[in-house]
């Protein structure tokens, strides 16, 4: 138990988290590693690339069919899928309703009762979005991952999100073992954007663990419902997603504690780069017809 | 106005005086929008019916009485079961107070147990404020030895960390950091109090010996002689864990009991109160890891605390709350085996007394029906015991009970000639027993107070065995365990058979041929 290696990847909407995960993960796959990926996203797109197919039958639609997540078996759930990566999807509610937050803590509760963790090496939780409520941090709690690693982009939005998804990892890494593992960025092919997410990184005390440039051969694997790994192994964004693989694997117990700043220090930093010109607050909240006048 | 202050007439009668009466009847008439009363019969007459219970059985979206309580009364009641300990349950305070209520009601005792008292801010911001300021609170105001934490559903639903908050909580001064405070995640809307009492055990059990949240090294197992003998959630735990102290007492055998709240709810008045009484003490709880086996006295109580103590390398034995002979024979033999201590002659001999109550009283309780609800383990126990008499425990309805539980009381109904027309009801509630009751009646319902409502609607005599008896006082005090258990078992069976004949054939020169002196 204690040999099994636990990570979370977080990050902003739409910024690529399953993308880049499920790509990784196939590549540690082919390293040997034996891998359960645990979907904590309402959506139940977190394992689609490794399993060939759309949003399988989920935890929580399931525990709603049979009445309770009580009466559900360990196989209803996990399917096997490329390299015989185990896929569990927590599901959740429509949009408006209920409560998702809660749907993860009950997915999670009942795979490690259910002995879902036996016989593999890595686990790895795919969460949507920021830390918005207590139910999305199920992952970083006390004896669940032990690395977080947040997708991220060049993007201001994306920057934000990670900034505060650190904010969350350092409420639980202060009185637990949670650490950040590295910022993961997803190139977006805006400004700068390298130099900005190094410097990201070395704000939040972490390390850019790895650049992944963008290549459209992603969009022809994602279509196929598969990873770059299993599309087209050769292919130079395979290597990529293998090189993340091999620091992911590498970086067991590198992890730290993030040091989050605030809104300013990340405008600061977008303007030393010179992505953003230094304000002219006698200009904040004018329209363009006002200036022009 | 027929009350005055010279005569001061009691509820019960008050009511029944025309002046009342018109009122009710008027309000019935002017504001109720009521049936007709034939209207009200018909359909009370079709609720009787087979067509009726096919209905009830086949009701998917609704449950009706169901005879369970939450998790967090289970926790409570767990940790009240260790030395000077403060149960702390993170939540609204409303619900500290139902399970307050319901423990003090039961056992007639003050139920001492604090909320964090999270309002609407705490449930936008998460609880870790109250958190904070509770503990340093509970500490500092009831100065107990150890704080045992669970849960409700808004703090569950929230997703509050307690392992986390605890830790944040130390650091911010709340208490001192090696002040002990297990926890527990008890969401209430997952099983029942028995999983409660399960998770709690768990959580304390964890506390101590797997180094208390990672603060101190986890103690190393050093086997001895010793047993740990765990109740379960029981509202019988004062009489039931005093005749286990007995027994094992008369045995000479070196054991723990680990959750005694039997002093907890049987304080004497003498001038003191004491917020605090007897209990498990914190170092026996640590200590217990050392034992050679632990014996569950009631399996459904303590599935996870097993495994648990299972992968420290002890051995477990699980019972379902032994009710009789066989039943007792197999927790003496157990206990005999684990230490190698012979069962001696004064256990043997009470072996004996019962076996001839029950003889002496054969041949009443032989053939007759029972219909039983409750806690699974208790149903087992009693179902058990019902057969062993020759009785036949036709319905046996648990609402926390699953399939496994069916499966085991299936089993037991195999094992005996009086098991044959016997059926297992797992997660059904009290509105299915009312059905059954109707169309496949019984002679006797073993339930708790709220068979009284079923006992009322289909003229079912009750015999209250379970938690919570509300409306009788003081059967707590007394086992349901052992020899003398069985005894007591027997007793309550028999007074309530002896009084139906009585009332059966009571009536003047019409039925009273059989209204005899000696039964």
């Amino acid at each position: 138990m204690s040999d099994l290696r636990q990570i979370a990847f977080y990050g902003k909407g739409g910024i690529g988290k399953s993308t880049t995960s499920q790509n990784t993960l196939s590549a540690l796959a082919e390293m040997g590693q034996r891998i359960l990926i645990v979907g904590c996203d309402p959506k139940a797109d977190s394992t689609r690339l490794i399993l060939h197919s759309k949003a399988q039958d989920t935890i929580l639609s399931l525990a709603a069919d049979a009445g309770s997540v009580e009466d559900l078996e360990l196989d209803d759930v996990m399917k096997v899928g490329y390299r015989d990566i185990r896929c569990v999807e927590s599901g959740g509610p429509e949009p408006g309703v209920g409560c998702a937050g809660r749907g993860v803590i009950t997915s999670i509760n009942f795979l490690e009762e259910e002995g879902a963790y036996d016989g593999v090496d890595y686990v790895s939780y795919d969460v949507l979005g920021d830390v918005v409520c207590g139910g999305f941090a199920m992952p970083i709690r006390e004896n669940k991952a032990q690395e977080i690693y947040i997708v991220m982009s060049g993007e201001m939005m994306a920057m934000y999100a990670a900034n505060n998804i650190s904010k969350g990892i350092l409420k639980y890494a202060n009185s637990g073992g949670v650490r950040l593992g590295g910022l993961v960025c997803n190139e977006r092919q805006t400004d700068k954007e390298y130099e900005l997410a190094d410097s990201l990184a070395k704000k939040l005390g972490t390390t850019l663990i790895h650049f992944v440039p963008r290549d459209n051969i992603v969009q022809h694997a994602e279509l196929r419902r598969m990873t770059v790994i299993e599309y087209a192994p050769d292919s130079k964004q395979a290597n990529e997603y293998r090189q993340l693989a091999q620091k992911v694997h590498a970086n067991k117990g590198n992890g730290t504690i993030p040091t989050p700043i605030t809104m300013d220090e990340l405008e600061d930093l977008l303007m030393q780069h010179g992505i953003m010109k230094q304000v002219d607050e006698s200009q904040v909240g004018k329209t363009a017809a006002d200036l022009a006048a | 106005m027929p009350q005055n202050a010279e005569h001061v007439i009691d509820h019960f009668n008050l009511f029944r005086h025309p002046e009342y009466q018109g009122m009710f009847e008027n309000k019935r008439k002017e504001f109720e929008n009521a049936q007709p009363a034939e209207k009200v019969e018909e359909i009370r007459d079709w609720t009787k019916t087979e067509d009726y219970k096919d209905k009830n059985f086949a009701r998917e979206a609704l449950v009706i009485n169901p005879a369970k309580a939450c998790q967090p009364l289970g926790a409570v009641f767990c940790a009240l079961g260790f030395e000077a300990t403060l149960p702390f349950v993170h939540g609204s305070q409303g619900c500290v107070a139902y399970y307050r209520s319901h423990l003090s009601r039961h056992f007639k005792e003050p139920a001492s147990c604090v909320s964090s008292s999270m309002t609407e801010d705490a449930a936008v911001f998460g609880g870790l404020n109250n958190m904070i300021d509770g503990l340093a609170n509970a500490y500092n105001m009831y100065r107990p030895k150890m704080i045992a934490v669970s849960t409700t559903c808004m703090a569950e639903v929230i997703g509050d960390d307690l392992n986390a908050f605890i830790k944040t909580s130390k650091e911010k001064g709340s208490l001192p950091g090696e002040f002990d405070v297990p926890f527990a995640h008890t969401p209430a809307f997952v099983g029942s109090h028995v999983t409660g009492y399960d998770n709690s055990m768990r959580g304390v059990l964890e506390h101590f010996w797997d180094g208390k949240a990672g603060t101190v090294p986890a103690i190393e197992r050093k086997p001895n002689d010793s047993i740990n003998i765990i109740g379960g959630f029981d509202g019988y735990t004062v009489g039931n864990l005093r005749e286990i102290k007995r027994m094992l007492g008369l045995m000479g055998v070196d054991y723990t009991l680990i959750g005694d709240a039997s002093d907890v709810f049987d304080t004497p008045t003498d001038g003191t109160f004491r917020m605090y009484d007897g209990g498990t003490r914190l170092e026996d709880a640590a200590n217990a890891v050392h034992a050679k086996a632990t014996i569950s006295m009631q399996e459904y109580c303590t599935e996870k605390t097993l495994s648990f103590i299972a992968e420290h390398g002890q051995e477990v034995v699980a019972l379902n709350h032994p009710v009789g002979v066989g039943a007792t024979d197999r927790f003496l033999m157990e206990v005999s085996r684990i230490t190698g201590k012979p069962i001696p002659r004064e256990l043997e001999r009470e072996r004996g007394q019962l076996l001839d109550a029950i003889a002496d009283s054969s041949a009443h309780v032989f053939g007759q029906k029972f219909a039983i609800y409750g806690d699974p383990d208790l149903c087992l126990g009693l179902a058990a015991f019902l057969m062993e008499l020759g009785a036949e425990p036709v319905h046996v309805l648990s609402t926390n009970g699953g399939k496994g539980w069916a499966e085991k009381m299936r089993a037991l109904f195999d094992s005996s000639p009086f098991g044959k027309n016997c059926k297992v009801y797992p997660g059904k509630d009290l509105w299915h027993m009312r059905s059954l009751l109707f169309t496949e009646p019984v002679d006797f319902l073993i339930g708790n107070t709220y068979g009284k409502y079923l006992e009322r609607d289909t003229g079912t005599p009750l015999i209250r065995i379970g938690f919570p008896i509300f409306d009788r006082h003081h059967h707590h005090r007394f086992p349901l365990w052992g020899y003398q258990g069985g005894l007591n078992v027997l007793v309550s069976i028999l007074d309530k058979i002896f009084g139906e004949i009585d009332r059966n054939s009571s009536v003047p020169s019409k039925t009273d041929y059989s209204f005899d002196i000696i039964r």
